[in-house]
């Protein structure tokens, strides 16, 4: 019997994880390059402005020192961080059982269409606002009115995940019994990877920025947006920027040492 | 001799399709009733679009808008009410993120006692080498292959296959008819398959039900005169052929 032979792994891999390792080079070191030209501009600039509201990136290194070795920094970041946290899974969840609910049933999709296309148009700032009117300046609030900014945004991706699920794969798993939970786990979930992945990304992106303004309009005492906004009360630019760039780093921390892992491992069988 | 009970029995009196995008509604099927023999290997053959894949998925439950009634006998393994079934579909529809191990294993309930016969089945449809591979890096008779290993490890008492080798090349799709016949009758199974290739229909066949488009029933009930060893002679399987399809 003539069989198509799978090639031995050690043949299939070498080139593959050659390539692999050497891209991640190159893309380090575009990075390296077009980060230190970004930095000179920025120095040029300020150097010109020489005003203290334009501060260089050494007077921003600085007080991002200062900041570290008073711990400051590190408490305001890890507050915020699990904020973010929170607010994320919250709304990865919620906002993904909704949009398999309305993707999945045609008459949840047009009755709840309507109420999707509002909350997408709905601003932050109003729903940030009303939470706190309502439920007054809580960690619950913080966290509850991020959440619902990002909601709608997931379940309109999940949404068109579910429409995309595979009958052919469905009928399969009906006529061998699965049963609803082996289905979800091993048919369905797996089909919504991508959108998950791709709402995940762009949801962690909007979630810090708005648990940001979250914690300088709540009146909260701590966090980054706190820190923020203390600082914009005195025009001390350094401060605002020193922060700005410490979660910047935090996030892209997340983004490529967990975001990215996961989402490699759970795409190993594509060819 | 004493009947025995059918293993199948199909009554289907009306089958239509909704009228969509301006087309009129469609009959598929009217009238289509007959009794499959149990471990008997049934062919239902035709051209594309007479209504045979409609056909068997009404028997397979997976179409339940028709008129008419599908029963089964008790088998080995299952009973009238709830037959052990098997589908082997048209596209081999294994999960692109399990390997093909995991693939078979899966169509199991979790700790079933057949779950131990998977190695053997594997080797059987010749794919030890494949079996921690995922399914988009082995070939589509691979794939194949493991979906009749998924399909032959339940041991079914009803075994239905929807075109399950087209788009092979013929030497291909010839292996794979091979391993079929073999995996046949290592297990008694009774088998509903569906093709439009009369040359497959008659090596695989103990009977052949023929269907033409706009007849939307079966118009040709013919038993397949060959043994075992006959099948894989392929100047009798021929002139087996010419003898039945003379008349279409």
């Amino acid at each position: 019997m003539a069989h198509v032979l799978i090639p031995s792994s050690s043949t299939r891999q070498a080139p593959k994880s050659f390539n692999l390792a050497g891209g991640a080079l190159e893309r380090v070191g575009w990075a390296a390059i077009s980060l230190s030209s970004l930095l000179v501009l920025w120095s040029i600039v300020a150097y010109f402005a020489a005003s203290r509201h334009l501060p260089g990136p050494a007077a921003v290194f600085g007080v991002l020192m200062q900041e570290a070795a008073s711990g400051n920094l590190w408490h305001h970041l890890g507050i915020t961080l699990l904020r973010v946290v929170a607010a994320f899974v919250v709304a990865m969840s919620i906002g993904g059982a909704i949009g398999l609910l309305i993707g999945s049933n045609k008459l949840a999709d047009k009755f709840f269409d309507t109420w999707l296309i509002l909350f997408l148009n709905l601003p932050a700032l109003v729903i940030i606002a009303l939470c706190y009117v309502w439920m007054g300046t809580t960690e619950t609030t913080a966290i509850t009115a991020v959440a619902i900014s990002k909601i709608p945004n997931v379940a309109v991706q999940l949404r068109e995940g579910a429409r995309s699920l595979s009958k052919d794969l469905a009928e399969m798993a009906r006529i061998y019994g699965f049963g609803p939970w082996k289905t979800l786990r091993h048919v369905t979930l797996p089909q919504l990877a991508p959108f998950w992945a791709a709402a995940a990304r762009s949801g962690l992106a909007l979630v810090w920025k708005i648990v940001l303004v979250v914690e300088a309009l709540g009146g909260h005492s701590t966090g980054v947006g706190h820190q923020i906004h203390t600082a914009f009360g005195s025009y001390d630019v350094p401060t605002i920027l020193a922060y700005a760039l410490a979660f910047i780093v935090v996030i892209q921390i997340v983004e490529l040492g967990i975001l990215q892992p996961i989402q490699a491992s759970i795409n190993k069988w594509r060819r | 001799m004493a009947a025995l009970d059918p293993a199948i029995e199909v009554r289907v009196q009306h089958k239509s399709f909704a009228p969509v995008g301006g087309r009129e509604e469609q009959t598929v099927l009217r009238d289509v009733a007959f009794d499959v023999a149990p471990r008997s290997f049934v062919v239902l053959t035709g051209p594309s679009g007479c209504g045979k894949s409609t056909l068997l998925n009404i028997i397979a439950g997976i179409d339940t808008d028709y008129d008419g009634t599908i029963k089964f006998g008790a088998g080995k393994n299952g009973t009238a009410e709830n037959p052990r079934l098997s589908f082997i579909f048209q596209s081999p529809r294994l999960l692109p993120w399990r390997t093909v191990e995991e693939n078979i294993k899966l169509a199991l309930p979790d700790g079933d006692p057949r779950q131990a016969l998977i190695p053997d089945m594997i080797k059987r449809v010749g794919l030890q080498e494949a079996a921690t591979a995922y399914p988009e890096r082995i070939s589509l008779g691979m794939q194949r292959r493991a979906a009749l290993a998924r399909g032959f490890v339940q041991e079914p008492d009803i075994l239905l296959m929807d075109e399950p080798f087209v788009s092979l090349d013929d030497p291909t799709a010839q292996a794979l008819r091979e391993t079929l016949i073999d995996l046949c009758a290592r297990q008694p199974v009774t088998v509903v398959f569906v093709t439009h290739d009369r040359h497959e229909a008659v090596m695989l066949a103990t009977r052949i039900l023929r269907m033409t488009p706009g007849s939307a029933t079966i118009v040709q009930d013919e038993t397949v005169a060959l043994s075992a060893s006959d099948r894989t002679d392929r100047d009798k399987v021929l002139a087996e052929q010419r003898r039945i399809f003379k008349a279409a």
